[in-house]
C-alpha cells in the first residue's frame, strides 16, 4: 500500500493535536484553581499518538483508552463540550458525571468509556475485535495502553488471543518511558516493547510517536491489515509526556537532560514547522486556526461551568441498564 | 415434558438461545473440542456440531482474556456466554468482572450495556482448596452484577435463558454435584437430580424464590446443594414432629425477600444454610436484612449454618466436617427449636 496524505488532512491533524494540547493546558489550570474535582492524568506531549492512530477511523471503528484518555477521546470524536462538562462532573457530561476524568468516552463515536485499570482495556479490545469479526464487519479497534501496561498479565492473554484468531485489533503502546515514577529500564529488560510482538506471531513496529505523519503512516498499514482480516499489529509509539504522571507531580524522578531532549521533539512544534516549511499554511492562517481552537475551548469551559450538577439521587440510577436513557 | 439432568437442561437453554439469536455465542476453555469434555462438566458438549467453532469458541487458558473478551463483545452487539472451568478461577478474572463488566453501564451514565453471561461451577468435591469454593456471596457484593444459582433442571433452563436475554452481566453459579455430568466427567457422590422440563419454551424471572417444601415451625433458606440437604434434614425432623419449610432463593441478586418474610410470618424461625464460608456471606446479608425489616416476626435468633471459615480441605473426612451436612442441619434445627 502506498501511503499518501493531502494538505487538508495535514492541517486537520494539526488542528486536532492543537485542540488536545490546549484542552490539557486549560484543564491543568482549571484544576489548579480548584474548580474541578477528582484527579487528572494528562496527555499533552502524546498528541501525535492519539491523532495519528485515530484520524482515519470511522464512527463504527472502536477505540479503548486508559487513565490518560483526553487525547484519545478528543481524537476519536467525543464532543469537546461533553468532555469538558464531564471534567466538571456535570449532568450533561459524556458520562453524566458518573465517569469523570479517567472514564470519559462515548460509544456513539466508538470511544469505549476509558478504562483506568492498567492493562484492563486490552482483553476488552480483544472482545470488541472478536465481535467485529463475528459480525463480519470491516471495522477495527485501536487499543491504547502504556509501556507499564505491557507488563500486566492481561497484555499476554490479550495479544495471544488476538493473534491466534486474527482479530482486527491494533495494539497501540504509547511508550512514554515511565509507568508513574518508574523508568521502563527498571522494569523492562528489552529495548523495544514492539519486540514482544514476535512472541505472539504478529508484526511489531517501533514508531516515532512524536511525529504525527509517521504514526499515521504506521497506523494506516496496521488498520489496512486488520481490515483485510489478516490480524493484529503491535505498534510501539515512542513518546514522552510533558506534564507529570498525575496532578501535583513535579517529575523529580526524571532526568533533566532526558526531558530537554524530548521537549525539543514536541510533536506540535514539529508538525507546525512541517506545515510552515512546506508552505501548506502561512503563519497568519495558522494563528487564526489556533485562535479558533482556543475560543472553542473557552466556550466549552463557560458552558460546562454553567451546566447543572447531577442530582445526588441520580447516583442510584444506571447500576443496571435502563435502555440507554 | 422431558426428564433431564441440569447439564442437559443448561445445554438445551444454550442451544435454543443460540438458534433464536445469532448474537449469542459461547467462549471458554475446552468447551467443545473434538473428542474432548464439552467444558469441565459436559454442559457445552456437542454444541460445535450444530453451531460451528465460530460460535463455540475454544480459547487458550486465559481467564482474564475470556472475561474481557466477553465484556468487549457484549458492549458491541454480541451476547457472550463465557465459561470458566471451576468457579475458583473467577478470581483470575476479577478485574474484568468486578471493575469492567459490573461498572461499564454505570460509569457511562447508563449509556453502555454489557449483556454477558458468566457460567461458573461451584461446590466442594474433594478436589482441594482451589477447586472447591462456593463464591456466590462474593459476587452479590458487587453492584452491577446479577447472581443466580439454579438447583433444578427446570430452573437451570429457565433461569439461564433469562440470563442470556438480560441486558446486564449475570453470573450463573452451577453446582458440580448437581449437574449430572456423565462419562469421564461424572462426579463421585453426585446428587445429579433428574428433573422435568417442559417441551414448550419458558423463562423464569429473576427474584422469585420457590418454596420447595412447606412447613410451619422453622424456615430454612438454602441454595444449590444445601437446598437438597435441607430437604433431607426436613424429612428427618418431620419424624420428630418438627415441620420445616424450605425456600430455594434461586437468584441471590435480585433476592426475593417477600417469600422469606411471608414464610417467617408463619414459622417465626429462620435458618440460612450455605455451602460458602460463613463470614460475610450472602447468608449474613439475608440475616441482616430480615433483622432490619422483619425481626418482629421472629421468636428466636436467626441461625446461619455455613462452612467453617477455613479453606476447603482435601481429606474427605475434613471436607465433610467443614461443609454443612444433613446431620449438622438437623442438629442446628433442633437447637433452634429450643431457643
Ligand atoms: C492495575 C493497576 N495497577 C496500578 C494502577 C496505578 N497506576 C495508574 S497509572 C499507572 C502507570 C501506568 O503506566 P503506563 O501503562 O506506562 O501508562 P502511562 O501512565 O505512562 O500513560 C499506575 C501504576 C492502576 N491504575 N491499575
Ligand atoms: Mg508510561
Amino acid at each position: 500500500m502506498q501511503y499518501s496524505i493531502d494538505n487538508e488532512k495535514i492541517i486537520k491533524m494539526y488542528e486536532k493535536m492543537y485542540l488536545i494540547r490546549k484542552y490539557e493546558e486549560r484543564i491543568y489550570y482549571l484544576f489548579l484553581e480548584g474548580v474541578m474535582p477528582g484527579t487528572i492524568h494528562q496527555s499533552h506531549g502524546q498528541e501525535a499518538c492519539a491523532v495519528g492512530m485515530l484520524y482515519d477511523l470511522g464512527k463504527d471503528d472502536y477505540m479503548t483508552s486508559t487513565h490518560r484518555p483526553a487525547g484519545h477521546c478528543l481524537a476519536k470524536g467525543v464532543p469537546l463540550e461533553s468532555m469538558m462538562a464531564e471534567m466538571f462532573a456535570k449532568a450533561n457530561g459524556c458520562c453524566r458525571g458518573k465517569g469523570g476524568a479517567m472514564h470519559t468516552g462515548d460509544m456513539s463515536v466508538g470511544a469505549v468509556p476509558a478504562i483506568a485499570i492498567v492493562g484492563g482495556g486490552i482483553p476488552i479490545a480483544v472482545g470488541i475485535g472478536l465481535s467485529l469479526k463475528m459480525r463480519k464487519t470491516r471495522n477495527v479497534v485501536v487499543c491504547f495502553f502504556g509501556d507499564g501496561a505491557s507488563n500486566e498479565g492481561a497484555f499476554h492473554e490479550g495479544l495471544n488471543a488476538a493473534a491466534i484468531w486474527n482479530l482486527p485489533v491494533i495494539f497501540a503502546c504509547e511508550n512514554n518511558f515511565y509507568g508513574a515514577s518508574t523508568h521502563i529500564k527498571k522494569v523492562i529488560k528489552i529495548e523495544n516493547i514492539a519486540d514482544r510482538a514476535a512472541a505472539y506471531g504478529m508484526p511489531g513496529e517501533v514508531v516515532d510517536g512524536n511525529d504525527v505523519l509517521k504514526v499515521n503512516e504506521a497506523a494506516a498499514r496496521a488498520i489496512e491489515r486488520a481490515r483485510r482480516g489478516e490480524g493484529p499489529t503491535l505498534l510501539e509509539l515512542k513518546t514522552y509526556r510533558i506534564g507529570g504522571h498525575s496532578r501535583n507531580d513535579a517529575c523529580g524522578y526524571r532526568d533533566k537532560e532526558e526531558e530537554k531532549e524530548w521537549f525539543a521533539k514536541d510533536p506540535i512544534k514539529r508538525h507546525r514547522e512541517y506545515i510552515l516549511s512546506n508552505n501548506i499554511l502561512d503563519e497568519n492562517s495558522l494563528k487564526k486556526l489556533e485562535k479558533e481552537v482556543e475560543d472553542r475551548i473557552e466556550r466549552a469551559v463557560e458552558l460546562a461551568k454553567a451546566s447543572p450538577d447531577p442530582k445526588p439521587e441520580d447516583a442510584l440510577r444506571h447500576v443496571y441498564y435502563e435502555g440507554g436513557e | 415434558m422431558a426428564k433431564m439432568t441440569i447439564a442437559e437442561a443448561l445445554r438445551q437453554a444454550i442451544r435454543e438461545e443460540m438458534r433464536r439469536d445469532e448474537r449469542v455465542f459461547c467462549i471458554g476453555e475446552d468447551i467443545d473440542i473434538e473428542g474432548g469434555f464439552g467444558g469441565a462438566f459436559t454442559v457445552t458438549l456437542g454444541l460445535a456440531k450444530e453451531f460451528g467453532y465460530d460460535r463455540i469458541i475454544n480459547t487458550p487458558i486465559s481467564e482474564i482474556m475470556i472475561a474481557g473478551a466477553a465484556v468487549g463483545a457484549a458492549m458491541t452487539g454480541m451476547i457472550p456466554i463465557a465459561d470458566v472451568q471451576y468457579g475458583d478461577f473467577l478470581f483470575c478474572m476479577m478485574d474484568q468482572l468486578a471493575n469492567q463488566a459490573a461498572k461499564m453501564t454505570y460509569m457511562s451514565g447508563g449509556k453502555v450495556k454489557v449483556p454477558m453471561v458468566m457460567r461458573a461451577p461451584v461446590g466442594a468435591t474433594t478436589r482441594g482448596a482451589q477447586h472447591a469454593q462456593s463464591l456466590e456471596g462474593f459476587f452479590t457484593h458487587i453492584p452491577g452484577l446479577k447472581v443466580i444459582c439454579p438447583a433444578t433442571a427446570y430452573d437451570a433452563k429457565g433461569l439461564l435463558k433469562t440470563a442470556i436475554r438480560d441486558e446486564n452481566p449475570v453470573i450463573v453459579f452451577e453446582h458440580k454435584l448437581l449437574y449430572g455430568s456423565k462419562g469421564t466427567r461424572a462426579e463421585k457422590s453426585a446428587l445429579s437430580p433428574i428433573g422435568e422440563v417442559p417441551d414448550e419454551e419458558y423463562l423464569i424471572p429473576f427474584g422469585e424464590a420457590v418454596v420447595r417444601r412447606e412447613g410451619s415451625d422453622v424456615t430454612i433458606v438454602a441454595n444449590l446443594l444445601m437446598m437438597y440437604r435441607a430437604l433431607e434434614a426436613a424429612e428427618i425432623l418431620e419424624k420428630e414432629g418438627i415441620s420445616v419449610e424450605v425456600i430455594d432463593p434461586r437468584t441471590l441478586v435480585p433476592f426475593d425477600y417477600d417469600t422469606v418474610i411471608k414464610s417467617i410470618a408463619k414459622t417465626s424461625r429462620l435458618m440460612i444454610v450455605e455451602e460458602d464460608t460463613k463470614r460475610n456471606g450472602w447468608g449474613a446479608e439475608v440475616a441482616a436484612h430480615i433483622a432490619e425489616e422483619a425481626i418482629y416476626y421472629l421468636d428466636a435468633p436467626i441461625k446461619r449454618v455455613a462452612a467453617y471459615d477455613v479453606p476447603i480441605p482435601f481429606a474427605p473426612v475434613m471436607e465433610n466436617f467443614v461443609i454443612p451436612s444433613v446431620d449438622r442441619i438437623v442438629e442446628e434445627v433442633r437447637n433452634l427449636m429450643k431457643s
